[in-house]
Order: C-alpha cells, then sequence, then structure tokens
C-alpha cells in the first residue's frame, strides 16, 4: 500500500516526469497488455484452439519480456564486430531461444490432442465436450 | 563420484530416443528396465555419499559457476533422485502386463520412450542447481507426461490431457517469468550465486514480484490448494503406470523445488516476516481438508485416490509453511512416505482396474473374498495413508502435528487431527466395500462374452506388495529419510538464516 500511495503521489505532484516513467516503459506497457489479452483469451474462450493460442500468446508476452530485460542503452546484436562496442545482452535471448522451443514443443503437442479431442467428440466447443463428458458413465 | 551425478540425466537421455527408434515393444520394455535399474543404482550410491552432509559439484562441460550450469547434490536431492528412481524402477516391472493391455501395440515404444523422457525431467529437476535449467527439465516432465496421460483408454483422457497442459503451460510461464523478474534483480541464474548475493538486490521491489510468480507458478505444478483442479481427472484417466509413477513422483519433485526455492534461493528470513507463511498454512489446510472431503464422496477408487493426493500435499505445503525445522523435516519425510504409500495404493487399484475393468465402488461390493490378495494390499497401504503407528505414514505426521505444537499453533495440530479422522473415513469407505458387503456376484465389465477371465498377475502383484512392505519397513526403520532429512534442514536453515 505504501508503494501505490508513494506513487499516486508522484503522479499528482511531477506530471511530466510521470509522462517520461509511462513513455519510458512503453515496452513493458505493451507487453503487459499482450499477456493480458493472452491470458483473457485463455480464461474465457470456450473455443479450445482459441484457448490454445491465447496460451501461445501468454508466452510469446515472456519473451517479449526476457528480451527487453536483455537490451543495453545503444547497445547492437551481441555479434562481436569492430564497429559496435556495445551490445546488448545475450544471455536473455540465449534462454529464450530455448524457451521458444518449449513453446513450439507445447504447440504442437497442444494441437495433436485437439486434434483427437475433435475426432472423439466431434466438437472444439469446451461446453459441448463437457455435456457430452457428463452424459458418459463415470468410471 | 562427480561423473556419476550426471550419468542419472545422460543414460535416460540416450536411452528414451534409443527406445524410440526400436519400434519393438518387449526391446523398450527391457531397455527401460535397465535404464530405471541403472538409475536406482546410482541414486542409491549417491544418497549414500551424500546423506553424512558432504555436497557433491558437478560443472557441466567444465564451466565454471555462476558462467555455466552446475549440478549441486546434497542429502535433500539425492532423496528426491532416489525416490524418482526407484519408484520408476517397480512401476516398470509392475507396469508391463498393464501397459500391454491398455496402450496400443503401435503405440508401446513411444510409450516408454516417453515415461523414460518423464523420468529425466524429474531427476534433472532435482539435481540442477541452474534456475533456468530447472525450467527446462521442469517442461520435459510435463510435455512427455501430457502425452503420456492422453494415452489413457477412454476419450476423457484427452480432455484431461488437455487441461493439464493448460494449467501446466501456464505454471511454467509463470515460473519463466519469476526467473526472469529475479535475473533482472541478481544478473545471475545459479541458484547459490543468487542466494549468496540476496541481500545486495533484496530491497528492489521486484524481488517479492519474482518471488511471487515462481511461487505461483510452482504451486501450479504441484497442485496445491487451490491450483489443484488439474489433478483429480488427470490422475484418474491416466493409464495405470503413469498414475503409479506420476502420483508417487511428479508433485513431491514440484514440492522439492518450492522447498529449494523458498530456503536457497530466497533466504527464509526475507519472507518470513511476509504474509506468505500464512498464506502456506491456509491453503495447505484447506487442502487437507477439500480433498479428504471429495475423497469421501468419490465412487470411482483412483479419483478418490487422487484428491486423497491433495489433501496429503496439504500436509507438505503446512510443513513448509510452519518454517521451523520439525516442519521441514516433516514435509520432506512426508514427500517420501507419501510417494511409497500412494504407489503401493495406486497399484492396488491398477491391479483391481486390470483384472476386473472398473474401480467403481459400487460394482466391487465383496470384491475381498473373491480377490483377497488385491483387496489386502488395499488394506495394508490405507493404514499407512491414515498414519496408524507402526507405519510410514505415521512417521511423518507425527513430525507434523509436534511442528505445529512446537510453533504453538493449534489450529494447524487439530486441522491435521482432523484431516487424518477423514483420511480414515475414506480409506474405511473402500474397505467396507470391498469386504463387508454384498456378496455379489463379481462381474468383469466392458468384455465379450467367453472371455470373463479374471485374469490372474503375480508380478504386478508381488510389486504392489513390496510397496505395502516397503510402507512398513519405512514405519518401523525410519533411518534412511530422516537422516538425509535432519541434514538437508540442517544446510537449509543455516543457508537461508546465515546471510
Amino acid at each position: 500500500m505504501r508503494n501505490v500511495a508513494a506513487v499516486l503521489h508522484f503522479c499528482t505532484d511531477n506530471p511530466p516526469t510521470m509522462m517520461a516513467y509511462l513513455l519510458g516503459h512503453i515496452n513493458y506497457w505493451l507487453i503487459i497488455a499482450v499477456m493480458m489479452v493472452g491470458m483473457f483469451t485463455m480464461m474465457s474462450s470456450p473455443n479450445l484452439m482459441k484457448k490454445l493460442a491465447g496460451l501461445s500468446m501468454f508466452q510469446t508476452a515472456v519473451i517479449l519480456f526476457y528480451v527487453s530485460v536483455g537490451k543495453v542503452d545503444g547497445g547492437t546484436a551481441p555479434i562481436v564486430t569492430e564497429a559496435a562496442t556495445r551490445y546488448a545482452n545475450p544471455l536473455p535471448q540465449v534462454l529464450m531461444l530455448t524457451a521458444i522451443v518449449v513453446g513450439v514443443a507445447t504447440m504442437a503437442l497442444g494441437f495433436a490432442l485437439i486434434i483427437r479431442i475433435r475426432r472423439a467428440y466431434n466438437s472444439m466447443e469446451e461446453d459441448n465436450i463437457h455435456q457430452q463428458m457428463e452424459a458418459e458413465e463415470l468410471d | 563420484m562427480e561423473m556419476l551425478t550426471v550419468l542419472l540425466v545422460v543414460i535416460p537421455l540416450i536411452s528414451a530416443p534409443i527406445t524410440a527408434i526400436i519400434a519393438n515393444r518387449y526391446v523398450a520394455w527391457l531397455i527401460t528396465l535397465v535404464t530405471c535399474l541403472a538409475l536406482a543404482g546410482l541414486s542409491g550410491v549417491v544418497l549414500h555419499h551424500v546423506i553424512s552432509g558432504e555436497v557433491i559439484h558437478y560443472e557441466l562441460g567444465g564451466w565454471k559457476p555462476p558462467w555455466g550450469i552446475e549440478y549441486v547434490i546434497d542429502s535433500l536431492n539425492a532423496l528426491v533422485a532416489v525416490i524418482v528412481a526407484f519408484i520408476a524402477l517397480i512401476t516398470v516391472i509392475y507396469g508391463s502386463k498393464s501397459a500391454e493391455k491398455e496402450i496400443h501395440d503401435s503405440q508401446i515404444h513411444l510409450f516408454y520412450a516417453a515415461f523414460q523422457l518423464v523420468i529425466l525431467g524429474l531427476l534433472g529437476m532435482a539435481l540442477t542447481g541452474d534456475i533456468f535449467n530447472l525450467f527446462v527439465f521442469l517442461e520435459i516432465s510435463s510435455l512427455s507426461s501430457y502425452a503420456l496421460i492422453a494415452m489413457g483408454q477412454k476419450r476423457q483422457a484427452l480432455v484431461a490431457s488437455f487441461n493439464y497442459l493448460m494449467a501446466g503451460t501456464l505454471g511454467a510461464t509463470f515460473f519463466l517469468l519469476g526467473i526472469g523478474f529475479l535475473y533482472a534483480a541478481s544478473g545471475t541464474l545459479n541458484m547459490a550465486d543468487i542466494a549468496l548475493r540476496f541481500d545486495q538486490f533484496s530491497s528492489m521491489t521486484l524481488v517479492i514480484t519474482a518471488l511471487l510468480f515462481i511461487l505461483i507458478g510452482l504451486a501450479l505444478k504441484a497442485a496445491v490448494f487451490p491450483l489443484h483442479s488439474w489433478l483429480p481427472e488427470a490422475y484418474t484417466q491416466a493409464p495405470t503406470m503413469v498414475t503409479v509413477f506420476l502420483a508417487s513422483t511428479s508433485t513431491k519433485v514440484a514440492i522439492y523445488v518450492l522447498i529449494r526455492t523458498l530456503y536457497q534461493v530466497f533466504p527464509n528470513t526475507y519472507w518470513e516476516e511476509m504474509l506468505l507463511p500464512g498464506f502456506l498454512l491456509l491453503s495447505g489446510c484447506l487442502g487437507m481438508l477439500y480433498g479428504s472431503y471429495k475423497a469421501i464422496r468419490q465412487v470411482s477408487i483412483k479419483r478418490l485416490l487422487a484428491y486423497s493426493s491433495v489433501a496429503q500435499l496439504g500436509y507438505m505445503v503446512v510443513g513448509v509453511g510452519l518454517n521451523n525445522e520439525a516442519g521441514l523435516i516433516a514435509a520432506i519425510v512426508h514427500m517420501f512416505n507419501h510417494a511409497i504409500t500412494k504407489a503401493a495404493l495406486f497399484m492396488a487399484a491398477g491391479l483391481v482396474l486390470m483384472r476386473l475393468h472398473t474401480t467403481n465402488l459400487e460394482k466391487l461390493r465383496g470384491a475381498g473374498k473373491t480377490m483377497p490378495w488385491t483387496t489386502g494390499a488395499f488394506a495394508l497401504a490405507g493404514l499407512s495413508l491414515i498414519g496408524v503407528p507402526g507405519t510410514a505414514g505415521f512417521i511423518s505426521k507425527w513430525y507434523l502435528v509436534q511442528a505445529a505444537l512446537e510453533k504453538g499453533n493449534y489450529v494447524v495440530a487439530g486441522t491435521i487431527l482432523i484431516a487424518s479422522i477423514m483420511a480414515i473415513m475414506y480409506v474405511w469407505k473402500i474397505i467396507e466395500t470391498l469386504y463387508f458387503e454384498g456378496p455379489d456376484k463379481l462381474t468383469v465389465h466392458k468384455v465379450g462374452s467367453g472371455k470373463e477371465i479374471v485374469p490372474d498377475l503375480p508380478v504386478a502383484t508381488f510389486c504392489c506388495y513390496v510397496m505395502v512392505a516397503t510402507c512398513f519397513y519405512f514405519g518401523l526403520y525410519t533411518d534412511i529419510p530422516l537422516e538425509a532429512a535432519n541434514t538437508a534442514v540442517e544446510v537449509l536453515f543455516s543457508t537461508g538464516g546465515g546471510q
């Protein structure tokens, strides 16, 4: 709560600095937006395909976040050349290569499951599938 | 010695693709068996080596930490590795018949390959000292377990697997985000290095955010109440062998990571003043009561046991939330004891399923008279689940109640006792149906006429009784888990408090 109060106080006292703060972190605001859109889709959509798309967006936002964190002011891509002296931090980028692979594997598995669910239930809508599941004998 | 530790991860990494390429179900089973034998032997040797407090460091590729990835093995993760490897071994012996029956012939080698990948992921999570490496292993084990669960016989298995995939990936992504925040604050991914330099950045607000994201991600993976919704269906619908293995290991490994993170990445002096211990206690207690309540109301044995897992995970979370040495010892020992107890119970449930094609209690009235051995395993392992003195389950609950009383937290102690009484109720529900109702004529379900032979499964029954015997053995001789837990807890509290 103290933090919130401090931020509010800061906002009312320094409108121009506040603006600079918002603009200076524009990449983070956008990442949060992408993340929330992804998560909302995942939670709210009854369509399994859209759920998976939401999950993918959510993962992508985290990847963008890591790359943002690794950015150094005035730094170029981390490839050693004569022309540059400042580089972006290569570690988050390397980590994200792994995370992208994991994401691709998750998506592939998700799609495979959706194909089989659609064959088994002839539907991709969660409500419809749940109706069919309730009608089935439990165990 | 150092080389042996990395073999625990390398062996399944090599054998899994080989199993997938050699498309023969007998060879696949044999390779899995040999792999598990090797892993069990290795993990036993490693635990024997570190149980008295020695720590093994292995630097992958010779890169010095904190730049390279490092495997750090102390008595805690050696104990977890032993749980994973030994349960994998016994599951493979137990499951050869059930896998033949439940998995299509053309997929059985892939099934075993995925099974080895889960073992690899869980062992990797246990052994690594690098937090990003941990995420990678977490995803390896999760992805292969989604695939394994989807191989269940009924079509509900697909939906269960999909829901698990959603929840699991969300959890893993939260965990990844938490690591990102932590890296932004600390500039390192090596757990020991983060802990060592924690004071330099602990004042940043970022660190609290990192802690919360990591915690929620792990809680989703460990199915801590109220984030458990994926667990009951996944365990009910998965093939027998997968249920036995995952129910006894995967959530335990996630709890281990939770303990490791809360004590050796974030020192416990950092979070003990926050609301966090209270939240852990609350979620643990509610989980115990809710899981037990739902378990009492189930009619399917598999689902009943799955809900009981949610309740038992509550005990471990309470052990962590109490944040004293006795509580942590209780959590670690319960991790061990519950793994063997649940393995025995799910093995018994699998036997019933294989012989009668149902685990619905309403169809099993009086089964105790026709299959005394199978139902006997339920009764004996059930004692350990309740925590009757002389069984493994008693030891950890005893420590947990002591830990709660030591903190003067009578509400928690009372809740543990109430949950144990509820455990008696749901175990009794199974026993009553099997022994004291009926005698209905038992029928094998969902089989064409002329095939109604109840198969004898001597090997699987034997494995089940090995686990039951283990429950009793570790109830009487508690040296191994207790010594490992004691050593581990000393180290955990010294790193947490000393900083």
